[in-house]
């Protein structure tokens, strides 16, 4: 059994796109959840719709990349709208049903095949980075992403980031974006914006008493941390083909493990339990199975790739219950306001 | 401020009214005016006002049984529920369909029964949500500090002024769920204060507090007063209600029943049978004989 | 004060959970399946497929595979049509079956012209050196004979009460759970699951013979996985007045750890339940039933009616319609609201897991995570009749389950379960109480 190599996997993943792309995600919850107090169940829907509304833009609309982001950005802005107009005064429990039914609807919708021209139904969209482009049209079109990578060809760095320019650029591209929704975020929770926010979160009838609108206030949480989804549904589609099973209710209950696991209530929190939580997801989901090769675990290779998940759903039980604030979370300032 | 005066005897407005006493009287200078204001809830009616006025720059107290509406006509005032029927308007202003917080923004201000400090934030960030004039409140500025560092300067040294004369000062950096119940309640009222009410209204300011406070809210009460502010307030406990109030107003099972001065109204039989039981100039109550405290200096 | 009988009782209530969950899980560890019909060590080679209505997936469609020495595997197609099977051996000639039983009304498979005396729902195929083939159904409108749109209605109409009825199952138990305890359990999906997946384990123990055992003892167990939840996780947590928001994100942790449990013990596949590919029987037209749906429609009655009953009648039902009213002045008149709750808890996964297996009946096919599928149809029935109201879920299922079956009548069939989710949110918006629930008095 390979236990070095499962390692080195392993970390890979700390600095891996699709793991910075789930912080960007988890970041926005934070800014749902964490400091807004907006149960949203609903974020692997705005992941989607940034990921899709992307690639629709390249390959639908022959848009370049970074115009195309925008239209994902866009589409995550209008479902924030929709979707808080009629629902941000509803109850905690029942704004959970409602952005889980959703982001179900969003993705249903992605899958059928009755918009399958656009959006490629149960096989998803792919070829948009590139130079070629629309499904009806593959060679002409442009996303160009990939063409924007000033990183000329080969092979950098050291193991286990022992990767080719491509993950390199995606990388970086990653970093920046979320390193400027940090600062961001950062900006706005510790403003007087961010004041009203978590005062909102606490008692809504107490900050509307001292002559704040609250319900623009909880749109424009929405739809912050819709955008930050968006965003990482965006970092998800730069470094692969998108497809409409990834974006399925257990993501966001992934991201919600993530968020609580490094403090909901904190700006640094979702990035490092986004890197914890993935790198640990890679590194349970290979080491069991070789245990299993190897004969130390009673079960099928298959079997043992599953524990993972099961470890996952009792560990976010335990951590709700035992330590809610999760690892860097202020107990003071409870991440549940009761 | 001498503040000891205020406590052992108020100067009681007088002269409040137009024409004969009774439910709905016509005020001199009224400040808020409610006309058919209705509230129900299924078979149950809460509210049933056919008129009142609450007159300007002077204490009125809303008293009556529980269940008598007044929280729910508090909540419908200043728009946290919408009635079935009704109008009411604040210096001169509709507030009909009025939501919470523009009332808020117009000047009224209100406190609530269950008190709500915000636990979470701490008592120096409590006073500052007060603020209505803090523009870093919008989003747009709030990522650009220079355009509300300043303001922010200010309206802490307002907030400090606030809470030195509530004594709360030295807990300003404290998480507002330290305090205690009497101290969170004056909190309550010393955020209230950040917004420059014309009006305030106070719902149960006393309950849960215990008798040493109960002096601290009395003077606060006294000094908004004494500032231009006009007072509505719910209460119970009589000796406080006739130690203060200018004006009483009496609801039961949804309407006002009677009105006027405190010592006539708690003469009327109709309000000692439903409400106050005939023992009340016997000292039954909590405040008496408190009030009148050893003056200070 | 935690003395040590106190101690002694909280480690016996532990250890009587921990044995229940030990026992219903253990059914499943012993009883399954060789994992015929996934990819694997045994089953390297795979064939995969289509089956398709001009163009538009059609789930639900059993397909049977049989090859040399005997080899047999029966698969049904997922929500996007497609299917797979794991084959033992490559070069190698198999035959897949297309049941016509299990498509939808009115359709059929397309008889190929140029061999007219071959039956279009049975092919041949060849798994070449490659070790993988593909092969697909395509399936027109009414070849064998036309179906009138009225009969098409009273088809969905009947499909649309059998599913309404296994959905007012698994509702009201979770609308009781919520009425009592204010908890949206997002776990409950799992507890549909596990009467499917339990009476399958049982089955493959006890042989298909003895189903009629199995379910009965299959409910047994899903009392008592009801009844360890609530003594070993919920009651505990409600004791130390865990915050809701916290209870409903446990309940989310806890379906995630439960439902991936049940795909470590019996895979990726849809596994099936002895007698779901019974004979459908004409009713009139074109309109058919099977035996299977006609006693799940009955049974699901019966049990309803006697739930009902027991709600209404006796001390218990009473006792916790009180607590859904009001715990507190429930609890200060008398009433053991642990107890009632644990009663409920009870009945409750009982309820769902009944409705696992007539889901399992109805889908048709057991999957791991076949009751997270409805999970939100079950809240859309709840919150349409009316959080906390066991009668309002009755309701609420019989309207979400026509109206899901109904829609594939007017909109594509994979987009039947967007109706009920538009109309969940919708009902959540203009009138969250329901339609049987009372408005909550705000403050």
């Amino acid at each position: 059994m390979d236990f070095l190599g499962i390692l080195s996997s392993s970390v890979s993943f700390i600095l891996a796109p699709t793991t910075l792309a789930y912080a960007l995600a988890t970041l926005g919850l934070a800014v749902h959840f964490g400091f807004g107090g907006l149960l949203n169940m609903g974020m692997a829907g705005f992941m989607a719709l940034g990921a899709y509304g992307y690639a629709i833009g390249v390959l639908t609309f022959g848009l370049p990349w970074y115009l195309a982001a925008f239209v994902g950005i866009g589409a995550a802005i209008v479902f924030a709208l929709i979707l808080g107009i009629p629902t941000l005064r509803l109850r905690g429990d029942y704004l959970a049903i409602v952005t889980i039914a959703a982001a179900e609807i969003v993705r249903l919708l992605l899958l059928s095949s009755a918009f399958g021209g656009v959006t490629g139904s149960a096989d998803g969209l792919s070829g948009f980075n590139g130079p070629g482009g629309t499904i009806t049209n593959p060679t002409e079109g442009a996303g160009g992403f990939d063409q924007s990578n000033p990183i000329p060809a080969g092979t950098y760095g050291f193991p286990p980031f022992l990767d080719n320019e491509r993950i390199w650029y995606l990388r970086i591209v990653g970093a920046i974006i979320l390193g400027l929704a940090i600062f961001i975020v950062w900006r706005l929770v510790n403003s007087p914006w961010g004041r009203v926010i978590k005062g909102i979160r606490e008692d809504e009838d107490a900050v509307r008493s001292l002559g704040k609108n609250v319900f623009a206030y909880k749109m424009q949480a929405l739809i912050i941390g819709g955008v930050l989804g968006a965003l990482g549904g965006l970092m998800l589609a730069f470094s692969t083909n998108v497809n409409s099973s990834v974006y399925v209710t257990s993501l966001t209950f992934f991201l919600w493990t993530a968020l609580l696991l490094g403090g909901a209530a904190t700006v640094f929190g979702p990035l490092a339990g986004s890197i914890i939580f993935w790198v640990l997801q890679a590194f349970l989901g290979l080491l069991f199975p070789a245990l299993a090769e190897v004969g130390l675990m009673p079960f099928s290779t298959i079997q043992a790739a599953q524990i993972k998940f099961i470890i996952v759903g009792f560990a976010l039980v335990l951590l709700v219950v035992f330590r809610p604030q999760g690892l860097f979370g202020n107990k003071k300032e409870l991440t549940f306001v009761k | 401020m001498s503040s000891s005066k205020a406590s052992s005897s108020p100067v009681k407005s007088t002269g409040l009214h137009v024409g004969a006493i009774k439910p709905g009287v016509a005020k001199k200078d009224p400040i808020l005016v409610a006309d058919g204001v209705r509230r129900q809830f299924g078979g149950l009616v809460a509210v049933d006002v056919e008129h009142v006025e609450i007159p300007r720059n002077a204490i009125t107290a809303l008293i009556g049984p529980n269940g008598a509406g007044k929280t729910t006509f508090f909540n419908l005032l200043t728009g946290f529920d919408q009635p079935n029927d009704g109008k009411w308007s604040f210096n001169g202003k509709s507030l009909a369909g009025v939501s919470a917080f523009k009332v808020a923004r117009l000047g009224l201000i209100r406190t609530f029964q269950l008190t709500k400090a915000l636990g979470l934030l701490t008592v120096m960030d409590n006073m500052k949500l007060g603020s209505t004039e803090q523009r870093g409140e919008k989003l747009s500025a709030s990522l650009f500090p220079f355009l509300w560092k300043k303001k922010d300067a200010e309206i802490e040294a307002k907030a400090l002024e606030i809470l030195h004369r509530f004594k709360l000062d030295e807990k300003k950096d404290d998480f507002a769920a330290s305090l205690s119940g009497g101290q969170r309640k004056l909190l309550e009222m010393a955020r209230a204060l950040m917004t420059n009410p014309e009006l305030v209204m106070l719902d149960e300011p006393m309950a849960g507090v215990n008798p040493a406070l109960t002096e601290s809210l009395l003077e606060h009460i006294l000094n908004l007063k004494q500032e231009g502010m006009t007072v509505l307030f719910v209460e119970h406990d009589m000796h406080m209600v006739r130690h203060i109030a200018d004006w009483v107003i009496v609801m039961a099972e949804g309407k006002v029943v009677a009105e006027g001065a405190p010592d006539e109204v708690m003469k009327n039989p109709a309000v000692i049978d439903a409400y106050l039981g005939s023992h009340q100039d016997i000292d039954l109550g909590t405040v008496t004989g408190r009030i009148t405290l050893p003056k200070e200096k | 004060m935690r003395t040590r009988s106190t101690m002694r009782r909280r480690i016996a209530r532990l250890a009587s959970a921990l044995s229940a969950f030990a026992l219903a899980f253990g059914v499943l560890a012993i009883a399954a399946p060789a994992q015929a019909d996934v990819v694997n060590a045994e089953m390297p080679f795979k064939v995969s497929g289509n089956v398709q209505n001009e163009g538009n997936p059609v789930g639900g469609v059993t397909v049977t595979l049989t090859g040399a020495a005997g080899f047999t595997a029966t698969v049904a197609t997922d929500a996007e049509g497609k299917f797979v099977v794991g084959v033992p051996a490559k070069e190698a000639d198999y035959t897949v079956t297309l049941d016509e039983t299990t498509l939808p009304d009115g359709i059929a498979v397309i008889d190929n012209p140029a061999t007219p005396f071959v039956e279009a729902n049975v092919q041949t195929l060849t798994v070449g050196p490659g070790g993988r083939a593909t092969m697909n159904f395509f399936i027109g409108q009414g070849e064998r004979h036309t179906t009138s749109f009225i009969d098409q209605v009273v088809q969905r109409l009947i499909s649309g009460l059998n599913f309404g009825l296994m959905l007012a199952l698994a509702s009201v138990g979770l609308s009781l759970i919520y009425g009592t305890t204010g908890i949206s359990n997002f776990a409950h999906a799992e507890l549909v699951t596990f009467g499917a997946v339990a009476t399958f384990g049982l089955v493959g123990l006890m042989g298909p013979d003895l189903l009629w055992i199995a379910i009965p003892l299959a409910l047994v167990l899903s009392a008592g996985l009801g009844w360890g939840l609530d003594a070993a996780l919920w009651a505990p947590l409600r004791r130390r007045g865990m915050g809701l928001v916290q209870l409903m994100i446990v309940s989310i942790g806890l379906s995630l750890g439960i439902r991936y449990t049940y795909q470590f013990f019996i895979g990726g596949q849809t596994e099936q339940l002895p007698g779901s590919d019974a004979e459908r029987f004409k009713l009139f037209g074109s309109v058919t039933l099977s035996i299977t749906d006609i006693v799940s429609m009955g049974l699901s009655v019966i049990l309803i009616v006697a739930f009902a009953l027991w709600l209404s009648r006796t001390k218990i039902g009473k006792a916790t319609r009180a607590i859904s009213d009001n715990p507190s002045l429930a609890a200060s008149s008398g009433i053991d609201v642990d107890g009632v709750v644990r009663i409920v808890w009870i009945i409750g996964s009982v309820l769902a897991g009944f409705s696992g297996i007539l889901w399992a009946y109805f889908r048709p096919g057991i999957r791991w995570d076949m009751g997270g599928q409805i999970l939100l149809l079950i809240f859309a029935a709840t919150t349409l009749g009316g959080l906390g109201t066991a009668y309002g879920a009755l309701v609420g299922s019989l309207i979400v389950g026509v109206l899901v079956e109904g829609s594939s009548l007017f909109i594509p069939s994979d987009l039947k379960y967007v109706g009920a989710l538009v109309i969940l949110i919708g009902i959540l918006l203009f009138r969250p109480q329901g339609i049987l629930g009372r408005k909550e008095r705000v403050g």
